[in-house]
């Protein structure tokens, strides 16, 4: 959900998959294109139309203009077929809300929100689905510039603000990372998460201090 | 006349392209690129019709880059060849037909390098050597008189009186790009 200067970080909590299924077609994170990704809240299934329209329309706008789409474009896009489908007849609108992520061709990084509706925003920290207001509390109290002048820094803010909602710690968070010039890579958390346990041990440590002072 | 050439050795498939875009009599480019990226190890090279070689490519690009972003891997060689073959012929018998002949180029981990021909009627065939144009003529004379399977990367030559040409060679590691061919690295 944070954008830093040269990456975007995304997270999603994983939801805990029966023992006998298989984890990997579970994935709320998917590449549009090679710059540009989205992570969904809601009905999968609805959301699996609106993706494979979407990476369509990526392609198509590189065959006609022979450049890759911006983020705000195919935001735009997304967010027009969404609120479509609020107006037509015998349909009902997607049941999904979309964070799309990416970097725009001059390098900028961009992060936009589209809901229902087909209102779309853009951000520079947010979070969606269950306990989003808590999450995007929690990113507004510590999007600061240190907390995303790097890049370790940057994933470790999604981490923490996504740990402040599941349950069961890093097992249940699936992390990608988008660099500019560079495609999506889903990102190892385990050691991070043991990294900011360590910190947050360490913090507590230091407040006893204080008090005891 | 435009000319293209492929040959598959054990590991690797070679292409060449010339790099003239003429109108009639006159030359309008000769640095142009007739090879088409369609993925990291499979290069379509697209000769014909002015405007149906680019249209027609660039579509088969495009979309053999959506089956990448749907399906999470590319599309094989062998896959990709019958995808363009399917996509030339449905359009031959509409009322806008592609005049185009191409050569498909790839590697695949699993089949190793593979060279398709196809041509305008939509023909497909996969085979060690191919190629397009007046050219065509006379090197596939002799690469049937002198073709072996097991040819190493040093034995490829050259005749024809093209100014210059792209070369590129597909193996496991991807797409590389040869020196570029002109007379004078012949004299």
């Amino acid at each position: 959900m944070p954008i830093c200067k040269d990456i975007v970080v995304l997270g999603v909590e994983k939801k805990s998959v029966a023992k006998l299924q298989e984890e990997r077609t579970v994935r709320k994170i998917c590449a549009l294109d090679e710059h540009v990704c989205m992570a969904f809240a809601g009905l999968t299934a609805d959301a699996r139309i609106v993706i494979n329209r979407a990476r369509v329309e990526c392609q198509s706008h590189r065959l006609t203009v022979e450049d890759p789409v911006t983020v705000e474009y195919i935001t735009r896009y997304i967010a027009t077929l969404k609120q479509r489908y609020t107006q037509s007849n015998g349909r009902r609108p997607f049941g999904i809300s979309a964070l799309i992520v990416g970097f725009d061709y001059d390098g900028t990084p961009r992060l936009y929100q589209t809901d229902p509706s087909g209102t779309y925003h853009a951000w520079k920290a947010n979070a969606i689905g269950r306990s989003a207001k808590t999450v995007r509390e929690f990113l507004e109290k510590n999007y600061t510039d240190e907390a995303i002048a790097g890049d370790n820094e940057a994933i470790k803010l999604a981490i923490k603000a996504l740990l402040e909602v599941v349950q069961s710690g890093g097992k249940n968070i699936e992390l990608a990372v988008i660099r500019r010039n560079q495609p999506l890579k889903s990102k190892e958390i385990e050691t991070l998460v043991a990294e900011i346990e360590k910190e947050k041990e360490e913090e507590a440590e230091k407040k006893k201090q204080k008090k005891s002072t | 006349m435009e000319y293209l050439i492929g040959i598959q050795g054990p590991d690797f498939v070679l292409v060449a392209a010339d790099n003239v875009a003429a109108s009639s009599i006159i030359q309008m480019k000769h640095d142009y690129d007739k090879m088409f990226k369609l993925s990291e190890k499979i290069l379509l090279l697209c000769v014909g019709e002015a405007g149906d070689t680019v249209q027609f490519a660039e579509y088969i690009q495009k979309n053999v880059q959506l089956y990448k972003m749907r399906n999470g891997y590319e599309l094989s060689p062998a896959a990709a060849a019958n995808f363009t073959r399917k996509n030339l012929a449905d359009y031959l018998r509409s009322r806008t037909p592609y005049h185009v002949n191409l050569l498909l180029a790839g590697y695949d981990e699993a089949d190793g390098p593979g060279l398709y021909y196809m041509d305008y009627l939509s023909a497909l065939a996969k085979a060690p050597f191919a190629a397009h144009g007046y050219g065509a003529f006379l090197t596939l004379s002799i690469l049937d008189r002198y073709y072996r399977p097991e040819m190493h990367r040093g034995g490829e030559r050259f005749i024809l009186n093209l100014p210059s040409f792209n070369v590129r060679l597909i193996d496991r590691e991807g797409i590389h790009d040869l020196e570029k061919l002109t007379l004078a690295s012949f004299l």
